[in-house]
């Protein structure tokens, strides 16, 4: 799970073959949309980059902070210890492993500090939302440490009391445009989980992301979670960079993980 | 939040006599119009507009928390760190407690399968003193299709907590504590709800149960789009209500039939789709939640209560710190009881199938006579109070 080799601006998923269809992991100074449907696993991820961001620069991580936008209560405290627990112990394995000689090398990290690093905002309407985007410049250059931003989701009060649909998207992308400028700037992940409307194409219904086409312009890279028969996968749907490949990943109690079927291959489309 | 005056944050004068000239007089009025929308409605330079924009966000922006202090809060204020627990072994383990305060739970099942008696359970705990795992408080009950039944109650109560409940007047003071609530349109059940946020906040309703929420919005005349919106507006409410007065909340939803193709899919799974000429149509019926796929993203935990092969199965659906276990259950006098507390774990989306054990054969009379056996069950076999 920790390769020797990692660049300083990637954060780890904690699966393998999520990481390799990223290039590694999930990039900082570029915005990644993450959508799919209830209970897919897009909180787990979220909370588990916000984790994993926090991992010591002596096992590949960051060693950094994160923000954690919760436009609909869907973080669950319970869960982050129980991801932050099991992250702490895969460190020590991983320790052990690579430092069998020197007893004194033992993980320092307590669950609690990694609860500590993560700032957590709870947001109750789009203009609660608007508002912190804008603030977040003067809180990111106050806590200059911070290397992930996560919004969980970046839809849902932009789904209800919208009459003026052209006036949200203007609002939405003038956001995704603050938020791309956060991310270069200060060399941050920005990571938005999105939910999924149904749409009709071609005389059937489809599922899609929500907030419109012309959302689909907000984010650098965009990834779609979907259930691939009994097994969660991950697709890149768009990205300048990455190829277009899926890779099947589980849910855990320890977190995100890699998927336990033995047939897991990484799809090149 | 949204709504603090913008002449009342302390912005240089000048500034905030163009706003109030040009109608800008809330955060909200502000913050719904794009900066270049700003600057040239107000006739000044962009950096003065980013800059009083930018003390506004600030004004407005909800405070941080590290999650760190959100742990300890609930830790040092709330019973249980901030669950109900159900009596239910294997699902309160699952569930870090019991049923979470300050987000939507979610029961849905087909009619008769035991949501209403978890309901009136659940009623009964939270009314239930603290040394004896309850939360002390009053309860709220949203009974939209009048399928509360004080009588049953107690009967949950007598066999379940007989040391309790045989004290004198015990009973009736528990049962005096659930307070029944009637509304008969989603408009009257906001209403009640803006009239009981103020015993919410005051802590003196611990518990919130609507039994059926899928009867109430879909009783409503108006369909389509204006209804999902209508939904849409009723759920953010509920769930901010859940949220400030870190209470749980448990809304009942029915089931409807989907008969006919496959689940819904992206347009980058290319699957060949059988047309109509190639299989003949299939009555492939499978139950569904109403209330449809916003709904389904709402609630923080979904629990599924199905029937399969004549035995109940309660499932965790959806639950963020949850393995995707389902305990078989049955309804006994003292309510719901789980054959086994270790569960068994589902694989893949089928954790959030419902089935319903309906023979294809039987489909139309038998449908209806399977319901009502199952609907009998539950009221006819029960023991009369002594």
């Amino acid at each position: 799970m920790f390769n020797e080799e990692r660049f300083s601006s990637l954060i780890t998923t904690s699966c393998v073959d999520l990481d390799n269809i990223l290039g590694g992991g999930i990039n900082c100074k570029e915005v990644t949309e993450i959508g799919g449907v209830p209970g897919i696993g897009k909180t787990q991820i979220g909370i588990q980059l916000a984790v994993n961001v926090q991992i010591p620069l002596e096992y590949g991580g960051l060693g950094g902070k994160a923000i954690y936008i919760d436009t609909e209560g869907s973080f669950m405290v319970e869960r982050v210890l129980q991801i932050a627990e099991a992250c702490i112990e895969d460190m020590s394995e991983y320790s052990h492993h690579f430092h069998k000689d020197n007893q004194a090398y033992g993980v320092k990290m307590h669950p609690n500090s990694i609860l500590e690093n993560i700032f957590y905002f709870r947001v109750c309407s789009y203009t609660e939302q608007i508002a912190l985007v804008n603030y977040l410049d003067k809180f990111v250059t106050e806590h200059k440490d911070v290397k992930i931003i996560i919004i969980d989701s970046v839809t849902f009060h932009f789904r209800q009391d919208f009459d003026d649909m052209a006036l949200r998207t203007r609002l939405l992308g003038e956001m995704s445009l603050k938020l791309m400028k956060l991310a270069r700037n200060f060399c941050l992940a920005v990571v938005m989980l999105n939910q999924v409307t149904t749409k009709h194409i071609e005389g059937s219904f489809q599922l899609t992301l929500a907030l419109g086409d012309s959302w689909s312009h907000s984010c650098t890279n965009r990834i779609i979670l979907y259930w691939n028969g009994n097994e969660r996968h991950a697709y890149i749907d768009k990205s300048p960079s990455l190829k277009s490949a899926s890779a099947p990943y589980s849910v855990t109690s320890r977190g995100i993980r890699n998927s336990t079927s033995s047939s897991k291959r990484i799809k090149m489309v | 939040m949204a709504n603090k005056l913008i002449n009342q944050m302390a912005l240089p004068k000048s500034i905030a006599n163009i706003f109030a000239a040009r109608n800008i007089i809330t955060a909200k009025d502000a913050l719904s119009l794009t900066e270049f929308e700003l600057m040239e409605l107000l006739d000044v330079g962009m950096a003065e507009v980013t800059s009083a924009m930018a003390h506004i966000s600030e004004v407005v922006c909800p405070p941080c928390q590290t999650a760190l202090l959100l742990m300890e809060q609930r830790v040092r204020n709330e019973s249980l760190a901030g669950h109900l627990p159900t009596r239910l072994k294997g699902l309160d383990e699952a569930l870090c407690g019991g049923i979470p305060f300050g987000v939507l739970t979610e029961l849905v099942g087909p009619p008769g399968i035991g949501k209403t008696q978890f309901c009136l359970k659940l009623s009964l705990l939270a009314s239930l003193p603290v040394n004896c795992g309850g939360l002390d408080g009053r309860v709220i009950y949203i009974d939209v299709e009048s399928k509360f039944s004080s009588k049953r109650l107690i009967e949950i109560g007598t066999k379940s907590f007989p040391e309790i409940f045989h004290k004198k007047g015990m009973a009736q003071e528990m049962a005096g504590r659930i307070r029944i609530l009637r509304p008969t349109s989603l408009s009257e059940f906001a209403e009640s709800l803006q009239r009981i946020k103020v015993s919410l906040l005051q802590q003196q309703v611990k518990l919130l149960i609507v039994d059926s929420m899928a009867a109430l919005v879909l009783g409503e005349h108006d369909c389509g789009a204006s209804r999902q919106q209508a939904l849409g507006w009723h759920v953010s409410f509920i769930k901010s209500l859940a949220e400030f007065s870190r209470i749980p909340i448990v809304l009942t939803n029915q089931v409807r039939s989907h008969i006919g193709d496959e689940s819904l899919m992206y347009s980058f799974q290319a699957q060949s789709r059988p047309t109509k000429e190639d299989n003949p149509v299939t009555f492939d019926s499978h139950l569904v939640a109403a209330l449809g796929i916003n709904w389904a993203h709402a609630v923080t935990i979904r629990l599924v209560l199905e029937s399969r092969s004549g035995q109940r199965f309660i499932k965790l659906a959806k639950s963020p710190m949850s393995p995707p276990l389902a305990f078989p259950f049955n309804i006994t006098s003292s309510g719901i009881v789980l054959l086994d507390d270790d569960g068994i774990e589902m694989k893949g989306p089928e954790i959030n199938t419902i089935h319903c054990q309906v023979k294809r054969e039987k489909l139309d009379f038998g449908l209806l006579v399977h319901f009502s056996n199952l609907f009998s069950f539950t009221y006819s076999k029960l023991q009369p109070i002594q």
